[in-house]
């Protein structure tokens, strides 16, 4: 419909929904009500954009985030004035939080009522100033075009992240002229993508010299669609790569430089590599509390290479000792040409230490669990399994908790984009919603929610969604009848006062049946032995979402563990296990 | 070091561009001393002048999440040696005919002038730097000050050169996202 050139006079809703079409939009996800009613007219119409009618704003927010995380493109969101627009407010800030790139449009109140307490209105730019990227208030029905182009462009470009723009309802009505493209107009805003090329050469030599260097690769990498590079620089150099639960599937897990994942819950090898390495280059990452631990005693002995788009972000927790600003793509392609003329002249740090201590840490610190002694199911054995079934083609969308870090230990992570997660907001009820938009960008690809029962009761209306708009995803129940990872703090910090963490959803719903009364396929599981057969079983159904109720043992713990607010050197193998450092290791 | 620091921050005239700024200071827990805002030279460029009293660290972080913003162009903090510092004060000082010949006598002495004569009071407008300012008050104070206003602070590097540069380079226009 959008017409590239000249002008035609239009409704501003009509303005918006070709702007979102000539934008490139392929799919909203939302709920139209008073305020944003005139847009849905127009959309209607529209055979390039899809809307998929949503059953709560919160599930249209996370789905415009899966969507645009499986797919590197912009999401898109929609909500009416008032209540509608601040149910988005969670996924907003938890885009915000994961720099995912997503628009949000909002109906507003009529202008004239701004400012009035009208029915249904909030002040939703007022409200995520805080947790957008940008947001815009539209004032004038000609503004709707550059209004759109420069959301897109801006949630997409720099650190990508989400924007939103709220449009009075009488605006959406006024008679306006449509033209396309439009000229934006963002003086104040210009990103850095090319890195200084003095940096590159700075960080090219560390790199060369240094004996302990680690890859610490964050989720900046997948943003910067810079996999590729990420691996030749990291076979080329031989250094050791970890990535953080917002990198997993970065770099290949199986691949043997791959030391494992950072943080609280990360790998003992991944953990003790940055704590004694001489080198981090930080590509893409944010040094965050997660990662470091008590941050004055994080790689005590390490020079820091910090390369990100956001400058913001260099020197914020730790200082860098060489700053790179630039897109990570660019950096790692820089890098891999000074790092190769740098070994030109013969300097080449040798690892064979390094490596031989790695080595060590890795076979005498495994990532493993045990297996639980009141013959419950193991969820670890749940969550390894599907991983291994589905395969690394598959996308797998893990919602906050014990099954997330599960989700990001046990199944290999080969390809990038093919875990989502809730990282910096920690969002309960991520995953459902975050899986359906994934599944409608990667209509091809197998999406598996990887979901807890205390998060499946936040989000799981959207499974209607799933049913109704063909949208087949696979939702795997970690169900331990609690909220595991409060109730595994009871027990280590409470000693063992379980306030409030028992949901008894083992009893209560019955989770086979609300699968089947919303339209998809409800299996349940309880014996290690059923486990295969019922993910494949759910694997072989392609015509409907399925649900499986994994019923499985309350008293699985997360491990390793650093405890809050402690050094990463006081990391936890197991419960009472603390690794044991070696005179060499020292 | 906890010094006191003067920004000045162009920004693009636009609505809520003030509260951007305001609350970006406030949510990473910065108190802001004075604030003045105003028109510049170029008609879409406003002029922020802000004083806070931080560390060097914490101010390079707060000053690049001010970058950050969309609708702010240009950052740049003010020395104080290189710069003309001024705030405006409006003060209302009793004075009856015994003492209003010493009031205007310290009004000569500070370079001020009285902008505003009542039977028993007269109001002082006064410029200058914050101490030649709450000097004058100190003087005043003993008369009774019956109220008191001052402005934020606004300031401006000395020589030629010019911060706002020319108005293409602040206006200059990106390139469309898409084809």
């Amino acid at each position: 419909m959008a017409r590239q050139e000249g002008s035609d006079s239009v409704t501003g809703a009509q303005s918006l929904v070709r702007s979102l079409e000539s934008v490139g939009a392929e799919v909203v996800f939302g709920i139209p009500g008073g305020a944003i009613l005139p847009a849905y007219d127009p959309l209607f119409d529209s055979v390039k954009v899809r809307h998929i009618l949503v059953r709560h704003e919160q599930g249209g927010g996370h789905a415009a985030e899966g969507y645009a995380q499986a797919t590197g493109k912009v999401g898109v969101c929609m909500a009416t004035s008032g209540p509608g627009a601040t149910n988005l407010v969670t996924p907003i800030a938890d885009a915000y939080m994961d720099s995912v790139p997503i628009v949000a449009i909002t109906g507003q109140v009529p202008s004239a009522a701004i400012g009035t307490d009208a029915f249904q209105e909030a002040d939703i730019c007022g409200i995520t100033m805080p947790i957008t990227k940008h947001n815009f208030l539209v004032q004038n029905v000609e503004e709707i075009p550059r209004t759109i182009a420069e959301a897109f462009h801006i949630a997409s470009s720099g650190r990508p992240g989400p924007v939103l723009v709220d449009i009075p309802k009488d605006i959406l009505q006024a008679q306006g002229q449509f033209a396309w493209p439009p000229v934006l107009d963002l003086p104040g805003y210009h990103p850095t993508t090319r890195p200084h090329a003095k940096q590159i050469r700075e960080a090219a030599k560390l790199i060369a010299a240094a004996k302990r260097p680690v890859l610490y690769v964050g989720g900046g990498v997948l943003k910067a669609r810079a996999s590729a590079e990420l691996r030749v620089l990291a076979e080329l150099t031989g250094i050791p790569v970890v990535t953080t639960l917002m990198a997993r599937g970065a770099f290949p897990d199986s691949h043997p430089q791959h030391v494992g994942m950072p943080g609280m819950h990360g790998s003992v090898t991944a953990v003790t590599a940055l704590q004694k390495s001489d080198l981090l280059i930080t590509l893409g990452a944010r040094f965050d509390d997660r990662v470091t631990g008590k941050l004055s005693s994080f790689a005590p002995d390490a020079l820091v290479i910090h390369a990100d788009i956001d400058p913001a972000e260099i020197g914020k927790n730790r200082a860098a000792d060489v700053p790179i600003v630039g897109d990570c793509r660019e950096t790692l392609a820089d890098l891999v040409v000074a790092v190769q003329e740098v070994y030109g002249t013969g300097t080449r740090a040798d690892l064979t230490a390094w490596w031989k201590q790695l080595d060590g840490w890795r076979t005498t610190y495994p990532l493993g669990y045990e297996e639980p002694t009141d013959g419950s199911l193991a969820p670890q054995y749940v969550i390894s399994r599907i991983g291994k079934i589905a395969g690394p083609e598959a996308l797998y969308v893990a919602g906050v908790g014990q099954h997330q870090m599960w989700a990001s230990q046990f199944i290999s992570y080969e390809n990038p984009y093919t875990w989502l997660n809730s990282g910096g907001l920690g969002t309960m009820g991520y995953s459902v919603p975050a899986a359906m938009g994934a599944k409608v960008g990667r209509p091809e690809a197998t999406v598996w929610a990887i979901d807890g029962d205390g998060c499946f009761q936040m989000t799981n209306q959207e499974l209607v969604t799933c049913a109704i708009e063909g949208i087949p995803i696979k939702v795997a129940i970690i169900n331990n009848g609690n909220l595991g990872m409060v109730r595994q703090w009871q027990t280590l910090f409470y000693d063992g006062r379980y306030s409030n963490t028992n949901l008894q959803s083992k009893r209560i719903p019955d989770f086979v049946k609300l699968a089947d009364a919303m339209g998809c396929v409800g299996l349940r599981c309880e014996t290690k032995e059923d486990v295969d057969a019922t993910i494949e079983k759910a694997m072989a159904i392609n015509d409907a979402p399925c649900v499986i109720d994994f019923v499985v043992g309350q008293d699985a713990m997360v491990w390793p563990m650093v405890p809050a607010g402690t050094s990463n050197d006081e990391i936890l193998a197991a419960r009472g296990t603390r690794p044991v450092w070696g005179e060499d290791d020292v | 070091m906890i010094t006191r620091h003067t920004l000045s921050v162009l920004v693009e005239d636009k609505p809520g561009v003030l509260a951007r700024v305001a609350a970006l200071f406030s949510r990473r827990g910065f108190n802001i001393e004075s604030l003045a805002v105003g028109p510049t030279e170029h008609p879409t460029v406003s002029r922020m002048t802000i004083v806070v009293t931080v560390e060097d660290l914490p101010l390079e972080q707060v000053t690049k999440q001010l970058n950050k913003l969309v609708n702010v162009l240009k950052i740049v903090e003010l020395d104080p040696t290189a710069s003309v510092q001024r705030e405006l004060l409006l003060v209302k000082v009793k004075a009856d005919l015994a003492t209003r010949s010493h009031v205007l006598e310290t009004v000569q002495l500070f370079r001020a002038k009285v902008v505003d004569v009542a039977t028993d009071a007269v109001t002082i407008e006064a410029t200058g730097t914050a101490e030649k300012l709450s000097a004058l008050i100190k003087v005043l104070e003993p008369f009774g000050i019956r109220e008191l206003v001052q402005s934020g602070m606004v300031a401006v590097g000395r020589g030629s050169r010019s911060i706002t540069g020319s108005e293409p380079r602040l206006r200059s226009v990106s390139a469309p996202a898409t084809a």
